[in-house]
């Protein structure tokens, strides 16, 4: 198995030392060269104005929809934005570049500025039936789900209900930092989708 | 600020931990921070792909010109500017000024450059960093002093070059430094550890783990001097985690153009053909001064204890 993850800009070498401490290979990708023979791809925190700018200027976004076609894909943070169709009012109200791939709505910087930054607890209903110790999420200027519309889902919740992170068949989005973490599960919950999506 | 640095909730959970302020910095790696001295030109940093833009009344080749005491910026410019875009605003505090750092904190900047650009404040004592929940950055010429920022809880650090010239030399002494002096390090033996903490002036902790890590705990962007995409691009080779343009690129004769060059340059830096047209037709860079040329009491980089 071998996974990319997108090298634009951001927290990209986080994932990479994750995924190799899971035995398994990755690579960075910048050009387009760099998405063949991959399994899934990964994409990173960030800022996702330059990430998206930057995937543009290099011919990026129709081959990364090609590849979210046929392949998982998850995106953490600006990820999560970038793979997103809608992005809600009360975001800076700028164009950017999405790829647009999932059926959710998402608010950029919706918790605040980074004073507002945090670190919580989550509990996450696909790790062992909801049941596991709460995953450690790291929220950084993070976006919030509106809503997963279509066939996305919501998998976690803070307390007060906030959505912060889905699945649509072998993507996943989440707000929070998984890859800011010693905990795997995440991780391991991506490749699980990676695998099925070979089948 | 909390009055003793001990976790704050906000409701979802606990804010201003060490850990959310290195985060912010972790997302900005690979990225461009440019100085923006106007909402216009920061849409235009933004545009041109900046992962931050850092907010100040004079970039630092005008404070050099126009001499006098430069301070924090005017709080109600730096607003204008954090609504005028999406991406993380910065702001300069004088070295040891912890109000001037207090209302920055207040008016919802997301990162604080504690800078030897503007007039310290205190020839002695930085600010004590910990207690703020706002992460702080902060310059340094070598590990020790690296270290001593860190210990006093700096979430980022960036190698401080000699800010306003367009002249790279000192950036490259000083990233050399830092990443020379970390794998001089790797290979000491365990027993000499607090004799070289000793004589760096490092907190001895702060010398163990940057020797197991290879790297700083935190973040090292390069800053100082940096004016062309192939500087951009030398740094990240020479191992840096991303770059400070100051006056480099608003100080030029297309400062989109350069701008765009640039963040290009750090995202494809070990990309020799992307370089060679990303460099192309930008026009004039700054005027430079060779650092060869200045005293040094006119050298910023010495300011900081």
């Amino acid at each position: 198995m071998k996974i990319g993850v997108l090298a634009l800009q951001g927290a990209f070498i986080e994932h990479i030392k994750m995924l190799r401490g899971l035995g398994v290979e990755a690579v960075e990708v910048r050009l387009l060269q760099d998405l063949q023979d991959l399994d899934g791809l990964i994409i990173p925190g960030g800022e996702s104005t330059t990430i998206g700018k930057l995937a543009v200027m290099y011919d990026l976004m129709e081959p990364l929809r090609q590849f979210a076609a046929e392949k998982a894909m998850w995106g953490t943070c600006a990820g999560m934005i970038f793979m997103a169709k809608e992005i809600g009012n009360g975001s800076a109200g700028r164009d950017q570049p999405l790829l647009g791939i999932m059926d959710i709505e998402v608010e950029r910087n919706a918790f605040g500025r980074q004073v507002d930054s945090f670190e919580t607890g989550l509990n996450v209903a696909v790790f062992h039936n909801g049941n596991g110790s709460p995953f450690p999420a790291v929220f950084i200027r993070a976006p919030r789900l509106v809503a997963a519309k279509g066939k996305a889902r919501v998998i976690a919740t803070l307390d007060d209900g906030t959505a912060v992170a889905a699945q649509q068949g072998k993507w996943l989005v989440t707000s929070f930092h998984p890859e800011l973490t010693h905990d795997a599960r995440f991780h391991q919950y991506f490749l699980q989708l990676v695998a099925g999506s070979d089948r | 600020m909390s009055k003793n640095g001990t976790a704050e909730s906000n409701g979802h959970g606990e804010v201003g931990s060490f850990k959310v302020k290195v985060g912010l910095a972790q997302m900005l790696k690979g990225g461009v921070i440019m100085d923006v001295v106007t909402p216009e030109q920061a849409q235009i940093a933004e545009e041109a792909g900046a992962v931050a833009v850092m907010a100040l009344e004079r970039v630092p080749a005008d404070i050099r010109v126009q001499g006098g005491v430069a301070r924090m910026s005017d709080p109600g410019m730096i607003k204008e500017i954090i609504q005028s875009v999406s991406i993380p605003v910065m702001a300069k505090a004088r070295i040891g000024h912890f109000v001037e750092a207090q209302i920055l904190e207040a008016i919802g900047v997301d990162y604080i450059d504690e800078s030897e650009v503007l007039t310290p404040a205190d020839e002695e004592h930085h600010i004590y960093k910990h207690p703020f929940k706002v992460p702080f950055v902060c310059g340094c010429r070598n590990l020790g002093e690296a270290l001593r920022r860190i210990g006093e809880g700096a979430a980022m650090i960036r190698t401080k070059g000699e800010a306003g010239t367009g002249d790279v030399v000192e950036a490259v002494r000083h990233a050399r430094a830092v990443l020379g002096e970390i794998r001089h390090l790797q290979l000491m033996p365990d027993e000499e550890l607090m004799a070289y903490a000793k004589n760096i002036g490092a907190p001895y902790a702060l010398v163990r783990e940057t020797k197991e890590l290879g790297r700083l705990p935190v973040v090292n962007f390069a800053a100082g001097g940096i004016a062309t995409p192939a500087d951009a691009a030398l740094m990240m080779q020479i191992g840096v985690d991303g770059v400070f343009v100051g006056s480099g690129i608003f100080k030029s004769g297309d400062p989109a153009q350069r701008a765009k060059a640039i963040v290009q340059a750090t995202t494809h830096y070990n990309n020799p053909e992307i370089l060679a047209k990303v460099s192309e037709n930008l026009g004039e860079p700054m005027v430079g001064i060779n650092v060869s040329s200045l005293d040094e009491k006119e050298q910023l980089a010495v300011r900081g204890w």
